[in-house]
């Protein structure tokens, strides 16, 4: 199935999405995940699993490559993972993409590498350091309100956590990007409805409803399954573009592995080899 | 010195156009708020809200613009600590954090409005620099300087009105990271920084009146600090007194004093600063600093010149 977006935002070009090839991509970046798992102990292997398909679109789908996609900034637009946690899946994607070394990705959290946990600005493809939650809704509106003064076309994408919606910070952002009607921002909400001492929706019941919140902020919003790629892109593809954008993703945190899905200790724990084993085959069996 | 500050950036910031303010809600004042009228997309108004404050600063600082973030300094600086810290510091960008009021300049709003321990804060900031100038003339200078500046954050603490001047008349230049003598002697120096140099001088003109060669000093850059020229106003001079609008752990104060102990120097050092103590006097500037013991009578009994 090839997505087409029926029309362009704000006068950017039109773009085309290939659902399958995305699935395919995924499965692949799931197992590139697994494996860098077997290297360091604790990893954050089940947030990246509920964000990727969103890194996905992001970077095969919305990201318009520069005329020099081999050299930094590599796109036209910008990308800020605001949820630090998640950045596997960006380092696989970027491994992909040749714009991180696949030594880099293979020094993961070791001495020799430069790679960590969270990711640190400076290193390729990485626009913003991050880890801290509530950072990156912040920086993503200066770098929109910059673009916009000077007239750039560029569109800044952020994906967040549910978790750091909980944070002052990041309330404080979504107003004023809505302030400043910065239609060039386009914030991904990770729904898992998870964090570390359990289900949001248990702990902190009137987080939601998470839609109307940001709506009565004057952001433009949609929801959407944030494991369903072709979803994610023509929702984001079809926004007005007169507002900011907020998509709200719902995903499955550990999402692919069976018996990481809903678990919270794979927020951080790495499996151990049979483990690995049994999420390899379950990730063949879904390829097949 | 905080009319100085708004008419230097405006000049800049018209030959200038990377440059913008980013405010959380403070009233602008003297020539920012011409600066407003005329570049109104290179001012923004956050409101009372001071994370995005530095996050908008990060942001655009990384597209190229070269931002101030403009509001009390307890605003600027404790409140998005952490935005400080990592948005700023981590990343290492070009953005200037003014903090207006720095010390106890808002003297009649009680302990909130206090920023005495903010030159502690900031310099415990990797990559963070630390400007407190002493007066409007220096107030322009440094102003100029963190304009143009490349090599990354920097806390710029000024005070808010009325500051005397103490530079205007000197022939060498400010320069960023370097003492500055507004007075040269052989027997006493005093170190100080911002607006406490009132005080400063004060008791530099009671040494003189008592006979002693007196240099005064001002400590304009907290961070890089000046090691070498400090080592030599240790070696040069019996005695040196820090003055400091600040509290006591963290300040110019304690950092004298390491670097006397590795160059192992043989004058008399004295410090004052604030006391580790929240203010809840209120009154002028002058008497909030006397309820610390930072007047001339406290200070003239303990150095013995009373």
């Amino acid at each position: 199935m090839l997505i087409e977006s029926t029309r362009s935002t704000s006068g950017l070009r039109l773009n085309s999405f290939n659902v399958p090839a995305s699935r395919r991509r995924c499965l692949a970046y799931r197992r590139r995940i697994l494996e860098i798992s077997q290297q360091v102990t604790a990893v954050h292997v089940a947030p990246a699993f509920s964000c990727l398909e969103m890194t996905d679109v992001v970077y095969h789908g919305l990201m318009r490559s520069s005329p020099h996609p081999d050299r930094s900034p590599f796109f036209l637009d910008s990308f800020v993972m605001s949820k630090g946690h998640g950045c596997l899946s960006q380092y696989v994607i970027l491994e992909d993409m040749g714009i991180l070394d696949r030594r880099d990705v293979e020094r993961y959290c070791t001495p020799e590498g430069r790679l960590g946990a969270h990711p640190d600005y400076g290193n390729p493809g990485i626009e913003a350091s991050t880890g801290s939650l509530g950072h990156g809704l912040g920086i993503a509106t200066g770098m929109a309100y910059a673009d916009k003064v000077k007239r750039d076309r560029r569109v800044v994408y952020v994906i967040l956590s549910d978790g750091e919606l909980q944070e002052g910070s990041t309330w404080e952002a979504l107003m004023m990007a809505a302030n400043l009607d910065l239609s060039n921002l386009v914030a991904l909400l990770d729904l898992n409805d998870f964090q570390g001492l359990g289900r949001t929706s248990e702990t902190h019941p009137h987080f939601y409803p998470v839609l109307d919140k940001v709506r009565a902020f004057g952001w433009e919003a949609a929801e959407v399954c944030g494991h369903d790629a072709g979803a994610v892109f023509q929702a984001v593809s079809l926004r007005t573009g007169e507002r900011p954008f907020f998509l709200v993703c719902k995903t499955v945190k550990g999402k692919g592995v069976s018996y990481m899905e809903h678990v919270p200790i794979w927020h951080y724990r790495s499996p151990n080899k049979e483990e690995y084993a049994w999420a390899l085959a379950e990730l063949r069996e879904v390829a097949s | 010195v905080r009319n100085r500050f708004a008419t230097t950036f405006y000049e800049a910031g018209t030959r200038d156009e990377r440059l913008c303010v980013i405010v959380a809600d403070i009233s602008p004042a003297g020539s920012i708020q011409k600066f407003r009228e005329e570049f109104p997309t290179r001012f923004v108004n956050t409101g009372v809200a001071e994370q995005i404050m530095i996050g908008m600063c990060a942001g655009v600082a990384l597209r190229g613009l070269r931002p101030f973030a403009y509001t009390i300094a307890t605003f600027t600086l404790f409140r998005p600590y952490e935005m400080v810290r990592d948005d700023l510091c981590y990343q290492n960008l070009p953005v200037t954090i003014v903090g207006i009021g720095g010390g106890v300049t808002y003297s009649t709003l009680g302990g909130t409005h206090h920023a005495q321990e903010d030159v502690a804060l900031a310099t415990a900031l990797p990559n963070m620099a630390v400007i407190a100038p002493c007066d409007p003339a220096e107030t322009e200078a440094a102003t100029l300087w963190c304009a143009a500046q490349e090599r990354g954050p920097v806390y710029l603490r000024l005070g808010k009105a009325g500051e005397p001047d103490f530079t205007s008349h000197l022939c060498t230049p400010w320069e960023f990271g370097k003492l500055r003598y507004l007075r040269s002697g052989d027997d006493v120096c005093i170190l100080a920084y911002g607006t406490i140099m009132k005080l400063a001088a004060a008791l530099a003109d009671r040494f003189e009146a008592l006979g002693d060669s007196v240099s005064l000093v001002s400590v304009h850059t907290l961070k890089p600090l000046d090691h070498d020229a400090i080592a030599e106003v240790l070696n040069r001079h019996r005695r040196v007194v820090v003055v400091e609008e600040m509290a006591p752990y963290g300040g110019l104060g304690p950092r004298v004093k390491e670097i006397a102990w590795d160059i192992r120097a043989d004058c008399r050092l004295d410090t004052f600063g604030l006391q580790d103590e929240f203010i809840h006097n209120y009154g002028s500037q002058d008497q909030l600093h006397a309820a610390h013991g930072l007047d001339i009578r406290s200070l003239s009994k303990i150095l013995d010149i009373g």
